[in-house]
């Protein structure tokens, strides 16, 4: 990987509008060294693949409180795979019951981290998938 | 979360406590730290029901009347949250408190491709007049009042709500309604926000100067440092936040030629509830006796009642944890123990499945018994402000008062809080708070039971509630139904009336009843105002 830093779009999709957890992640992974580039509110899943594309990320991640975590998933997914951006690390955050980590890793999501998750968790995580 | 940060010794004693707002409390309080801070009873708190009202509003307190209880409540259909009222009703709970699902508050049809898998998802759905009449219907709307919880298009609902009252056969000076209304709070927290700054303030401004001779029981705004609160900042920037927020309404009011004594006593606050007892007692009690003496210094108010700061203090969602979620039921039963100390008129706990989605019906009905068990075993109602008086709690009333000061300092050097939100600044502050925080629970200088202490042992699994996507195919059915059979040539020129009245910032709230009357949906409203205003465009904080 060199000296690129790791970049990674870090996004809200749908309505909801709680971020205090996607702004914190923010910070965090900004002070372990990564690019953060934060969408704001109110995204569809297509603007944040555009995004995606034209920030040259290696991490999307996912932050989402509303419990539509499986439904914007699924179509985030979708999307990648008619894109060719398989290559890309997918995370989800945010108010997740333990009962739908399955189903999430089944979409093909890589990380899933219900809110509470720590820091050097999600930091480690990232930085094992990029090294891959 | 939200407690104090402890700094303790190799053998656990605790060398140092830091509240959250900054403020160190001593190991004991005496007489010498009243006459340090200057504490004067007359000056400070006087008798209750007197100004500056910090003992409380009236000169009874809870012995003259009990708070009343409103949990946040809705989901799925109109249909489904009807009937979820009146149980709520029917178990002794006092008022409303309306939850409208995202599609709702973000001015979204049920139909539009927005609110694909949100329909019904975290409130209720509601599209129109016909909805609204369905999920009020047999509710005494004279006798129960109803908080909105709505903000963007918060004066579309205020006036569906008349509209539907009147259809009922209520009069309009009869009903009583608490939109939330408070578009500055969705901007640094929350999130519900559509419009910019300015209109969007404009809006609320409209909802204020029409309640003022139509809707005269209505309360137009509640303003709500609670989600400011639950994105991060100290309890004290919570009551600044607010009260710059509210001075930003007040002004927009003022200046349409009207005094503040004519309309300021029908505000109202939403107020949060978690972490550290005393900083939550201390904080309200500053709280209402700064916001009387502001309204008489700023704004040159008189009347007493129109000094009170009413409103809602409940148990925040923040405190909640995912782990261990049956800890949940303690937590909420300490904040409506700490609303009862600090004497909130309203109250509400989250309940204690939601830290993972909106409460199920059990839940809920648990968050109300917590209040009747306080009320009605413990003995909170037997006399007023209970912990006057005491050496730690005045001192700490008056240390809130000086930090509270000093935040609002801050946002009134940046030109008012519709600047400090329009830059970022609040936002950014916000945010740093809450890393600042989450980093202090991950290296454990804050604990929270069952997150970074004590996690092991029992994984409770609780019931909760689930979402039927089923809902929303029938109330998109429900909705394309109203769009044949309504006369849609009203509808058509109701809306452009509306329009109009927006572009020569005339006060839509008349215009808006009329689309209501004609069954125009919340999306067709929203989207007149979004021609008219445009979109907001966050500042980039980072």
């Amino acid at each position: 990987m060199g000296q690129r830093k790791i970049r990674v779009l870090l996004a809200k999709p749908g309505l909801d509008g709680h971020d205090r957890g996607a702004k914190v992640v923010a910070h965090a992974l900004r002070e372990a060294g990564m690019e953060v580039i934060y969408t704001g509110l109110h995204q569809t899943v297509p603007s944040i693949v555009k995004q995606a594309l034209q920030e040259d990320v290696d991490v999307i991640g996912l932050s989402i409180m509303s419990g539509a975590h499986i439904p914007i998933s699924r179509k985030l997914m979708q999307l990648i795979k008619e894109e060719n951006l398989d290559d890309k690390i997918v995370v989800v955050g945010g108010v997740i019951p333990s009962r739908d980590i399955a189903p999430l890793k089944e979409l093909g999501v890589d990380g899933i981290f219900p809110g509470g998750a720590y820091f050097d968790e999600i930091v480690q995580f990232i930085k094992e998938k990029a090294a891959a | 979360m939200g407690v104090a940060t402890y700094i303790k010794d190799e053998n656990d004693a605790i060398k140092e406590v830091i509240l959250q707002s900054g403020i160190k409390v001593k190991p004991v309080y005496t007489p010498e730290d009243l006459e340090r801070v200057g504490f004067d009873y007359e000056k400070d708190l006087g008798n209750p029901g007197e100004f500056p009202f910090t003992r409380s509003l009236h000169p009874l307190g809870y012995r003259s009347r009990n708070w009343t209880t409103r949990q946040y409540t809705g989901f799925g259909t109109p249909d489904q949250t009807n009937e979820r009222f009146k149980l709520m009703i029917a178990n002794g709970q006092t008022g409303l408190n309306v939850a409208f699902d995202l599609p709702t508050q973000m001015g979204y049809d049920s139909d539009d491709p927005m609110a694909e898998g949100e329909v019904g998802r975290v409130g209720m759905a509601i599209d129109s007049l016909r909805d609204f009449e369905i999920a009020f219907k047999d509710i005494q709307l004279n006798r129960i009042g109803s908080g909105l919880t709505i903000n963007a298009v918060a004066s579309v609902m205020l006036a569906m709500y008349q509209a539907m009252a009147e259809k009922f056969g209520y009069k309009k000076t009869e009903i009583s309604a608490t939109p939330q209304n408070d578009i500055l709070k969705e901007m640094v927290g929350r999130g519900a926000w559509i419009y910019p700054v300015e209109p969007a303030v404009r809006l609320i401004g409209d909802t204020i100067e029409y309640s003022m001779t139509e809707l005269p029981r209505c309360n137009p705004v509640s303003v709500a440092g609670y989600h400011i609160r639950e994105s991060g900042c100290t309890p004290a920037q919570e009551i600044s936040y607010a009260f710059m927020i509210a001075f930003a309404y007040i002004d927009n009011v003022v200046a349409r030629g009207y005094k503040a004594e004519d309309f300021v006593g029908r505000f109202s606050f939403n107020l949060n509830i978690y972490g550290n007892l005393w900083e939550n007692v201390a904080k309200f009690r500053a709280a209402r006796k700064l916001w009387a003496k502001l309204l008489r210094e700023r704004y040159a108010v008189q009347d007493k009642k129109a000094l009170f700061l009413r409103g809602i203090f409940g148990g925040g969602g923040s405190g909640m944890t995912k782990q261990q979620p049956e800890n949940n039921i303690m937590r909420g039963a300490y904040y409506a123990l700490t609303a009862a100390l600090s004497g909130a008129q309203t109250t509400a706990l989250c309940s204690f499945d939601e830290a993972y989605t909106i409460p199920t019906e059990r839940a809920a009905l648990l968050s109300l018994r917590t209040f009747q068990i306080l009320m009605d075993e413990i003995g909170l109602r037997d006399t007023i402000d209970p912990l006057a008086g005491s050496y730690f709690l005045e001192t700490l009333t008056k240390e809130m008062e000086g930090k509270i000061l000093e935040e609002m300092e801050k946002v009134e050097k940046m030109g008012g809080m519709v600047k400090a939100v329009a830059s970022g600044y609040v936002q950014a502050e916000v945010s740093r708070q809450a890393y600042e925080f989450e980093k202090k629970l991950q290296e454990g200088l804050v604990k929270k039971v069952g997150v970074n202490e004590y996690t092991e042992g029992v994984d409770m699994e609780v019931e909760l509630f689930e979402y039927n996507e089923e809902w929303a195919n029938l109330q998109i059915e429900r909705l394309k139904e109203l769009r044949k059979t309504r006369d849609n040539r009203a509808v058509k020129e109701s809306l452009k009336a509306l329009e109009k009245a927006a572009r020569d910032e005339q006060n839509v709230m008349p215009f808006l009843v009329e689309c209501c009357r004609n069954y125009a949906t919340v999306g067709e409203m929203a989207n007149v105002f979004r021609d008219v205003f445009g979109e907001w465009t966050e500042p980039n904080i980072f």
